[in-house]
């Protein structure tokens, strides 16, 4: 695919976007990338005109969340638990009803903060639908160099900043560059969308699905390269999947999302090992078996995820949850660190003094 | 020998009695003005009652138009080749007003996507009972109790109800539930599932997988399974078939074949299948992508990709032969003359 020579030529190129040279650090290494406070977004679905009764659908309903610098973070749950949609808001691509987001310690959209221009250099998203991103009237190698251009590049510069992309991707440019999309495999188109989100040289990669729609070999070609890539370009992601297995595979940290809310945050390993939300329990176990000698008997969950649109009361998951009791329909667990200050979980059954009958009592 | 193999391991009655689907060298070449490529290059199996084989593959690996040829459910621009036998009818033989006869109660089929069986404009009760009234010629309200006891069947919850509901008033999981008491509505001896729990969330996937084993069981059907998770797979499957470009690679029990997987192609697929206990480890993807079905080349359609092939992998396409008791594999590793063994590698890498 491509030489140690090129490669060497490609990270000089690329120095500019390294760990180590990083000019564009302002907090330090230990300021959070990413964070994300009371996070809201509410999209009304009907009672736009006169008479029609107002449906609001609460998609994201104050979400936090942190980002450290270099780490991958995993966003997992249930489809219509508000993850793009937080990917989105993240990328300014939508407003948030209210909430703020911090990049490397500077508030977004703010006057002195951040600018959303400044912002999509710095966070790039890839999405799961390789074609439907993708300009089919364009060359692979115009599309790698649109957002250099954007930037100012030259047309010259843009171009020759597309074709190391493309090496960096693995697409030698000798082979793939005058070619249009409908003339790649899946798994190569997905290569493109990740040389053109690192085209601009940003910060922070948003994978959502990204490897999702990819066939199990491919996928892991996607997943060794995005693993290279972080480590060449000290990129910090976050990593957007259904799939519990990809994503303990490749997070630092886990924030499992249901209904619009975040409902357990941690270490990948606290959070596989011992989940301490019941809906992270039985997602984890609702995972195949992989053995057909220890086939799974029981589903651990009833029912379809409710609708986001009238969410149960108090907390989001009692009308699924094995340990529902009086107070989880009356109120809303907050997100609370549970055994370790790192791994939080927002369950009633988990906070001493909440008045659950397996919560210990106040101290 | 091939069928004799995989369903060796078939236990009591089952294995003296004849099989009930019977599927001899199935060829589907997808012929028009620009096109010409041969999708199915040979398939045979048999399968009992109350047997469940999983097809399992990547996209296009020919999973879903095999399935669909046993049900000629395929466009104009499809030939078939080889024979069908189901219930003891040569169903490609058959001439087509006659297949809407055994559509649905020899044999049923679902989808990943159930709006592709249901139709928006009716409800789920006025489906089933014009469905059932089709077949079995039954009163209207001999067809409503029917329908009924179907959706308790799928255990729909508040069932009544829901007999009125429009499908597009249900959830996800409620829809599948729905298509599968639709296609159980004749009492098909013989299921045919495509992906049925493919686009559906981990939690409610294991729902439909865990109702579906049961249903096959309890009802006795056999049932060809098809997906792309090997998990999935070792959830519901007697046996698997792995598909790679149009045929299969390798054969045998569930557990034997993921165990100790002997096809090159079946090894590789299970190593770049992500697991948590790879963490901090580089994947072992299998290298390029699956072959153009429109220019195969003679030999092995896997060589391309193979870390084990050598020059005679290229010259013929190998036999489908024993691997271990029980298991085959499409793999001259296998076969009987030492022609592997002899060759010497290539020189450079393929
Ligand atoms: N533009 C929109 N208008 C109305 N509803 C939306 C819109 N975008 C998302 N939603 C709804 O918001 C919820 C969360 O969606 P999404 O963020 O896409 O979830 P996920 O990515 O976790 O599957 C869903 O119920 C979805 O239908
Ligand atoms: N109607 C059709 N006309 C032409 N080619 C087709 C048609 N249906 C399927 N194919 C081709 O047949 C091959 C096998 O398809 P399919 O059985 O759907 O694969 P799978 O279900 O394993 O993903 C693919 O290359 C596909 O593009
Ligand atoms: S707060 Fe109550 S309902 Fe919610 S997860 Fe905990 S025990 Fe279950
Ligand atoms: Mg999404
Ligand atoms: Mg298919």
């Amino acid at each position: 695919m491509q030489t140690e020579n090129t490669k060497t030529n490609d990270k000089t190129a690329l120095r500019v976007m390294t760990r180590d040279v990083d000019t564009r650090d302002r907090g330090g290494p230990r300021q959070p990338m990413l964070i994300i406070r009371g996070l809201k977004k509410h999209f009304q679905v009907s009672g736009k005109s006169l008479g029609q009764p107002k449906i609001v659908v609460k998609a994201v309903d104050g979400v936090d969340l942190e980002v450290g610098k270099g780490e991958t973070l995993g966003i997992v749950g249930e489809s219509g638990c508000g993850k793009s949609t937080t990917a989105r808001l993240l990328m300014h691509l939508i407003e948030p009803d209210s909430g703020e987001i911090l990049l490397d310690g500077e508030t977004v959209g703010s006057m002195r903060g951040v600018d959303v221009r400044e912002l999509r250099r710095s966070v790039q998203m890839v999405f799961q639908d390789s074609y439907a991103s993708l300009n089919p009237r364009l060359t692979i190698e115009d599309t790698v160099a649109f957002g250099p251009r954007i930037g100012g590049l030259s047309r010259t510069e843009a171009k020759s900043r597309a074709r190391s992309m493309l090496r960096m991707v693995g697409l030698a440019p000798e082979l793939f560059a005058q070619r249009y999309p409908h003339e790649l495999s899946g798994g190569q188109r997905q290569r493109v969308n990740i040389a053109r989100a690192l085209a601009v040289g940003p910060r922070v990669l948003i994978l959502d699905e990204a490897v999702s729609a990819l066939d199990k070999s491919v996928e892991a070609q996607v997943l060794n390269l995005l693993q290279e890539l972080k480590k060449t370009l000290g990129l910090t992601y976050v990593f957007i999947s259904h799939d519990l297995n990809v994503v303990q595979y490749i997070s630092d940290r886990v924030v499992v999302m249901y209904l619009g809310q975040v409902v357990e945050a941690g270490p990948v390993e606290r959070i596989y090992e011992t989940p301490r939300h019941p809906y992270t329990a039985a997602l984890l176990s609702s995972r195949p078996s992989m053995d057909p000698t220890k086939r799974i008997t029981a589903p651990p969950l009833t029912g379809d995820p409710p609708n986001p649109i009238n969410p149960p009361s108090g907390c989001r998951f009692r009308t699924r949850c094995p340990l529902a009791e009086d107070i989880c329909a009356r109120v809303a667990p907050a997100l609370t660190a549970v055994d370790d200050p790192a791994h939080l979980a927002a369950c009633h059954a988990r906070v001493s003094g909440s008045g659950h009958s397996h919560a210990s009592a106040a101290a | 020998m091939t069928n004799d193999q995989l369903h060796g391991a078939s236990s009591g009655d089952a294995a003296t009695s004849a099989p009930l689907v019977d599927v001899r060298d199935l060829s589907v070449r997808f012929v028009s003005r620009d096109m010409d490529v041969s999708v199915v290059n040979g398939v045979s199996f048999e399968l009992r009652e109350g047997e469940v084989l999983c097809l399992l593959g990547e996209s296009g690996s020919g999973k879903s138009v095999t399935m669909r040829s046993l049900m000629r459910l395929l466009p104009h621009t499809a030939q078939l080749g080889g024979s069908v036998s189901i219930g003891g009818l040569d169903i490609l033989g058959m001439p087509a007003r006659q297949l809407s006869t055994i559509r649905g109660s020899l044999v049923s089929m679902i989808f990943q996507e159930p709006m592709t069986a249901l139709d928006p404009v009716f409800t789920i009760g006025q489906q089933i009972v014009e469905t059932v009234r089709c077949h079995e010629g039954c009163s209207r309200s001999d067809a409503r109790r029917r329908a009924l006891e179907l959706l308790e069947l799928v255990q729909i919850p508040s069932a009544a109800r829901r007999l009125d509901a429009y499908p597009h008033e249900l959830s996800g999981g409620l829809r599948q539930r729905a298509m599968i008491a639709l296609a159980l509505s004749c009492r098909p001896r013989v299921l045919l599932a495509d992906e049925p729990t493919t686009a559906l969330d981990a939690t409610v996937q294991i729902q439909v997988l865990l109702l579906l084993r049961e249903l096959q069981r309890e009802l006795g059907m056999a049932t060809i399974f098809v997906t792309h998770d090997l998990g999935v797979a070792c959830e519901v499957a007697d046996h698997v078939a792995v598909m790679y470009a149009g045929r299969f690679i390798e054969t045998g029990a569930v557990g034997d074949v993921l165990n100790r997987p002997h096809h090159p192609y079946t090894v590789g697929l299970m190593r770049s299948t992500v697991h948590g206990g790879q963490r901090g480890t580089t994947l072992e993807p299998i290298p390029g992508a699956p072959p153009d079905l429109r220019s195969l080349s003679t030999g092995c359609a896997f060589a391309p990709r193979c870390g084990e092939a050598r020059p005679p992998c290229l010259t013929a396409m190998p036999e489908l032969v024993e691997a271990a008791p029980g298991q085959t594999a499409r793999c001259i590793k296998y076969g009987a003359a030492t022609t592997y063994a002899a060759a010497g590698t290539f020189q450079a890498a393929v």
